[in-house]
């Protein structure tokens, strides 16, 4: 199939299978690395992005169901300033180890980002509890985010 | 890498939808995709055809008809968790989504595509039989159908589907003034984990006198189930905690990979007494 749907902002088409998994054609087909996989099996989120704005696990979409659809992968965060913050407080808090689980974390703390929550911080370890960091460095991680999310509100 | 060469119809109707599961009955239905691509990816399915139900916006939805509430097939968990319809009717329902998965699963996951997969471990399934759900089954030729939930699962993964059939939406009946219901989940970690144990309990009590009672597990074997004995004993009288020791006549839970018989039978027996002790105050 055809596959025509707009990435990161983008418009982009690619001729794919319609069981291929979106992890797949991100990466493979459109050379969008950010996204990883982990698991393969929807337990790491790795592979997180968003998919019409709500956070999904690329390795559990098949192609077909992201015809027409709008994604936003790692690669596209740093257009939005807000979701830049993201980043920033990332690096600023040492939030990354390996690297690995960073996009994904990153993707998901995104979704709550752009609906504009506040969170508790035991909110926030609920909201992220679908990404798993094998470092374990999961303090860093829920400061950034939880500093993301307090940078967002009005003073 | 999924190999998957499997012919993909997208319907953007019921009616074509239903068609199409007729005139190929072995076509896989595709709700969100959280368990079907894992089965895919594993090779423990294959399908030569698919049938992509996202697109059909009739099984989609939840409104109160009726003295029902009805909730199309492809109600995601993150919708049964917003829905102030469920708070209303439903909260055991919206306490089990909670638990369902995370985010990213609540977001894609379905109710009609939980029930379809028939894991005996589905978190809306204990929920479902609590409340007296009634499962709405479709077909092109025979229209309409509704299974009350307790008669859908008819065995290890094995449901009351027809071949031709799908799953169009899951009814409860609206809350009742003097019910309450329990849910509790019990799994290795809070998210993402498959429940060991899975139970929801529902009374109504009038001047203090239990007049029903459903007690629903999940997990426990290979299909949820209620604990007739146990609400049998319940109904007529004050909630009695140790009436909890009678769930041995009900159950016989399995040992698998994720907890052993004994766990399973004590932790059941602790949650509902746990539960029946909270309400005798």
């Amino acid at each position: 199939m055809k596959l025509s749907f707009v990435v990161n902002g983008q418009p982009r088409e690619a001729e794919v299978r319609p069981m291929a998994r979106l992890l797949d054609v991100l990466r493979e087909d459109l050379r969008l690395t950010g996204a990883k996989e982990g698991c393969g099996e929807g337990e790491c989120g790795a592979c997180t992005v968003l998919l019409d704005g709500q956070s999904a696990c690329a390795c559990l979409v098949p192609a077909v169901q992201a015809q027409g659809a709008t994604v936003l992968t790692v690669e596209g965060l740093g257009d939005d300033p807000r979701l830049a913050r993201l980043q920033e407080g990332f690096v600023r808090c040492g939030a990354a180890q390996c690297g690995i689980c960073t996009p994904g974390f990153l993707m998901t703390a995104a979704e709550l980002c752009q609906k504009g929550q506040v969170l508790s911080r035991a909110e926030v370890r609920d909201a992220v509890a679908g990404n798993l960091c094998r470092c374990t460095g999961y303090q860093k991680i829920i400061d950034a985010v939880e500093e993301a999310l307090c940078a967002d509100q009005p003073r | 890498m999924l190999t998957s060469h499997a012919e993909v119809l997208s319907p953007r109707s019921l009616q074509e939808a239903l068609t199409a599961k007729a005139s190929h009955p072995e076509t896989v239905a595709l709700a969100g995709g959280t368990d079907l691509m894992v089965l895919i990816e594993a090779n423990k399915l294959a399908p030569s055809r698919v049938l992509n139900l996202w697109g059909v916006q009739e099984l989609r939805g939840i409104d109160a008809q009726d003295g029902w509430i009805r909730l199309g097939a492809l109600t995601t968990w993150t919708e049964l968790i917003h829905s102030t319809l469920l708070a209303d009717h439903a909260p055991a329902l919206v306490e089990a989504a909670q638990t369902c998965g995370a985010a990213q699963i609540r977001n894609r996951g379905t109710l009609g595509g939980n029930l379809a997969n028939a894991s005996p471990a589905g978190d809306s399934l204990p929920p479902l039989l609590a409340l007296d759900g009634v499962v709405e089954l479709g077909s092109a030729r025979r229209g309409l159908r509704r299974v009350p939930i307790e008669r859908f699962f008819l065995g290890y993964r094995k449901t009351a589907l027809e071949r031709d059939e799908l799953i169009t939406a899951i009814y409860l009946p609206a809350r009742v003034d003097g019910d309450e219901t329990f849910f509790r989940k019990v799994g290795t970690r809070r998210a993402q984990s498959i429940s060991k144990l899975s139970f929801c309990g529902r009374v109504r009590r009038q001047g203090g006198q239990v007049t029903l009672a459903r007690l629903a597990f999940g997990a426990l074997g290979p299909v949820p189930l209620r604990a007739h004995t146990v609400e049998v004993a319940l109904e007529g009288g004050p909630v009695r905690p140790q009436l909890a020791e009678l769930l041995l006549n009900d159950i016989r839970p399995i040992a698998d990979v994720r907890s052993t018989a004994e766990y399973r039978q004590r932790a059941a027996v602790n949650v509902l007494r746990g539960w029946l002790e909270s309400l005798a105050g």
